[in-house]
């Protein structure tokens, strides 16, 4: 025993130099190694397109406005929608998921851990190619060549015609390279948990996070392929003078908004369906009781995973489609607001009776239940397709999804930031920094995005880079920049909050929030073997179990 | 490995339908008549299938000598299909001037029939690999379950191939 000790002394007596130990971080195949790489490179991008949001509100605070050119609000808008969906909340998502789901089940790393490094810097390198697209081609001659053809990319402005050079390439590599990614991760995600839960961890004594996020690799699986096909046609037309989206040649730009749909709907659900993992997990630790009816969340689960494989037409309501076509998505939109329904009210019976600790992760949780229902009530206002032809392009729309994107699964992220920052760094955060943060980013948030309807609902467009004064809009314009100003020092406070604490943060311990599930039970930072016997559980809250030997759960389930 | 396939599908479905939703729809040059249906080489590449599994199967008795012919008759077999499919090609751009730029036709068929091609030569490659290792000895019994997932990615691409068959030499003409 003594020897132990000495040893361990020694290693950390004489830290390795810097080189040695940033060699070990990009060689690693460790789970938790990289789902920390995935969360820091999803940040690191976070506050990139974060930085092109704010220029494109600099633009819009008042008509008329000059601070960029049209060009260069083209390629900002683009590279904000592309940017924050593929390189941060993707990357966040599957960084959570690498990180926790071995955890959570008793493992030591992911099944295929040399695919999972692939992945990630599959995604790491298509995410600095789609930026290259600033400097590199002709980029040098001015403003560069970042794609400007909205994230979307609407066939025929792809097309070599309409999008000469390079600028729509970088888009299309960029999201087929991080499409392999993603679909490398959710194979593996799939894999380590049909076939690495510790003993005695059946389907329905699963943490609901990794059902949750089994539920995500699917549909990752069934979503991000269907772009990844759309982008090689993409390609066929551009490199080899193909003529799948070319109008002229009889191709249809229809067909290509179909493609990019059936992905784009689904990874809206790849997205909300990991930050109601985070809130199932959270809210029932800080509201003291067991998750209420995780059956019924399961099956909620999987519900909108089929339903989700069938609405992405109703991204497409102006466009003129059969009555019978709108009428099917019309029901079908409705339809999923049913099990999501479900969901919000299985939290809120959780919370119901309980005995509520208002810790940063638990404000955010809430913050989530309230905004995400707001979002899911104007989906279900645009789910109908004579609103939708009212409203479809205009800032209602953009208002919505930002509602969902950001007021839903940005909130959740944070509360999961919080809520396991102890456990991946072995200190506790500044709660006040938090609560700061929590604050200045609801209201922030409230101020953009409640402001960001009404422009909508008077006319405005989306994606147009000024307007004239006098209709009503400049009010609303401006009260949304200013949101900007609070969300900004908001996310400041928050990275201020993560590098302060993990030098100053007092040590948090193996299990601070007294929580129930397996990862709680190793230490903080966990080893990089995670547990150093194979746990054995018997119901779904382990922990629970082992501190309460005389009322243990197994009894019940 | 079965979620690659749905992935793989979910790739192959998307081409499929490009395919189905542009048949007869081109303009002008040449259409879907023009094809012959490959009869010879879907036989060829279907009865691999068999071989495959018949190579796994001797392996997995440890019967290495078998299992190598049955091997090679797979790579032959695969081979075959895929210099037929050349020579399709040869005939299909020279003597009908079908290229991917001639037409929706002709983009629709070179992009789902190459994705398939592309798919068996990914396969070829591989199963060489095997066959060279064999040959140096280095394939024994214990690796059998390896092997058989590289079956089972031949097998997928066998199964594909009567997709797109039924799609581009019967629905589609």
């Amino acid at each position: 025993m003594a020897t132990t000790d000495v040893g361990w002394i020694d290693a950390e007596a004489k830290p390795r130099p810097l080189v040695d130990r940033l060699h070990a971080w990009v060689t690693t195949v460790d789970h938790k190694r990289l789902g920390i790489l995935y969360v820091g490179y999803g940040l690191l991008f976070l506050v990139i397109g974060g930085i092109e949001a704010t220029v494109m509100r600099l633009q819009l605070v008042r008509p008329h406005n000059g601070f960029v050119s049209p060009q260069v609000f083209n390629q900002m808008f683009t590279m904000h929608g592309t940017t924050m969906i593929f390189f941060v909340a993707m990357p966040m998502v599957f960084g959570f998921a690498n990180y926790l789901v071995p955890l959570m089940i008793g493992a030591r790393d992911m099944a295929f851990p040399r695919l999972n490094a692939f992945s990630f810097w599959l995604t790491a390198f298509s995410g600095l190619f789609l930026y290259f697209s600033f400097v590199g081609g002709y980029g040098l001659y001015g403003a560069g060549t970042a794609p400007d053809v909205g994230w979307f990319a609407y066939a025929p402005l792809t097309a070599k015609t309409f999008s000469p050079g390079h600028s729509t390439d970088y888009w299309t590599i960029a999201l087929l390279v991080s499409g392999f990614g993603s679909i490398g991760t959710a194979i593996n995600i799939i894999a380590t948990i049909v076939s690495m839960r510790c003993p005695g961890m059946t389907l329905g004594k699963m943490p609901l996070l990794v059902w949750l996020n089994l539920v995500m690799a699917g549909l990752v699986i069934l979503a991000v392929s269907p772009l990844t096909a759309a982008q090689i046609m993409l390609l066929v037309d551009r490199y080899l003078g193909g003529h799948f989206f070319d109008t002229q040649a009889g191709g249809s730009a229809v067909l290509w908004m179909h493609f990019f749909w059936v992905f784009g709907h689904p990874e809206v659900y790849v997205l909300v369906i990991p930050a109601f993992a985070f809130a199932s997990e959270i809210i029932p630790v800080f509201s003291r009781k067991p998750l209420f009816g995780y059956p019924v969340m399961v099956a909620a689960t999987v519900g909108i995973g089929f339903i989700s494989m069938s609405v992405w037409a109703h991204h497409m309501f102006t466009i003129g489609m059969t009555s019978a076509g709108n009428t099917f998505f019309v029901l079908t939109t409705m339809l999923i607001a049913v099990p999501t329904g479900i969901k919000i009210f299985n939290w809120l019976a959780t919370m119901w009776g309980g005995k509520i600790y208002f810790k940063a992760p638990m404000l955010f949780c809430i913050a989530f239940l309230f905004q995400f229902l707001i979002a899911g009530l104007t989906g279900v206002m645009q789910a109908s397709a004579p609103f939708d032809w009212q409203l479809g392009n205009s800032y209602f729309v953009v208002a919505h999804f930002h509602y969902v994107i950001v007021g839903g699964i940005l909130f959740c992220i944070f509360a999961a930031f919080y809520y396991w920052y102890p456990k991946v760094t072995g200190r506790m955060y500044s709660e006040a920094l938090a609560k700061l943060h929590f604050w200045l980013f609801v209201i922030g948030f409230h101020l953009t995005f409640d402001s960001m309807h009404v422009p909508g609902l008077l006319g405005m467009p989306r994606r147009i880079y000024t307007y004239e004064p006098g209709r009503g809009w400049d009010t609303w314009n401006f009260l949304t920049t200013v949101g900007v100003v609070f969300q900004a020092v908001g996310v400041l406070a928050f990275a201020f909050n993560l590098v302060r604490s993990y030098f100053r943060g007092r040590p948090a311990g193996t299990d601070p929030w007294d929580a129930w599930t397996l990862e709680w039970s190793t230490t903080s930072p966990p080893p990089e073997y995670n547990y150093t016997s194979v746990p054995v559980v018997k119901s779904r809250r382990p922990l629970w179990d082992l501190k309460h030997p005389e009322d243990p759960d197994w009894k019940y389930e | 490995m079965f979620s690659l396939f749905a992935s793989e599908a979910a790739i192959f479905v998307i081409f499929i339908v490009a395919y189905l939703f542009y048949a007869g729809k081109s303009v002008s040059g040449p259409t879907a008549s023009v094809l012959h249906a490959p009869l010879f080489l879907t036989a060829c590449l279907l009865s691999s299938s068999w071989t495959i599994h018949r190579a796994v199967a001797a392996l997995r008795r440890g019967d290495v000598g078998s299992f190598a012919r049955s091997w090679v008759a797979t790579i032959v077999l695969g081979a075959v299909f895929l210099g037929g499919t050349a020579l399709e090609w040869r005939h299909l751009i020279r003597d009908e001037g079908l290229t991917v730029r001639t037409n929706l036709f002709g983009t629709t068929y070179y992009s789902l029939v190459g994705l398939h091609a592309f798919h068996v030569t990914v396969g070829l490659i591989a199963l060489a690999t095997v066959a060279l290792l064999t040959a140096g000895g280095h394939v024994k019994r214990e690796h059998a379950e390896r092997v058989d997932l590289l079956g089972l990615y031949w097998h997928f691409v066998d199964v594909v191939w009567i997709a797109v068959f039924l799609v581009v030499y019967v629905v589609g003409r």
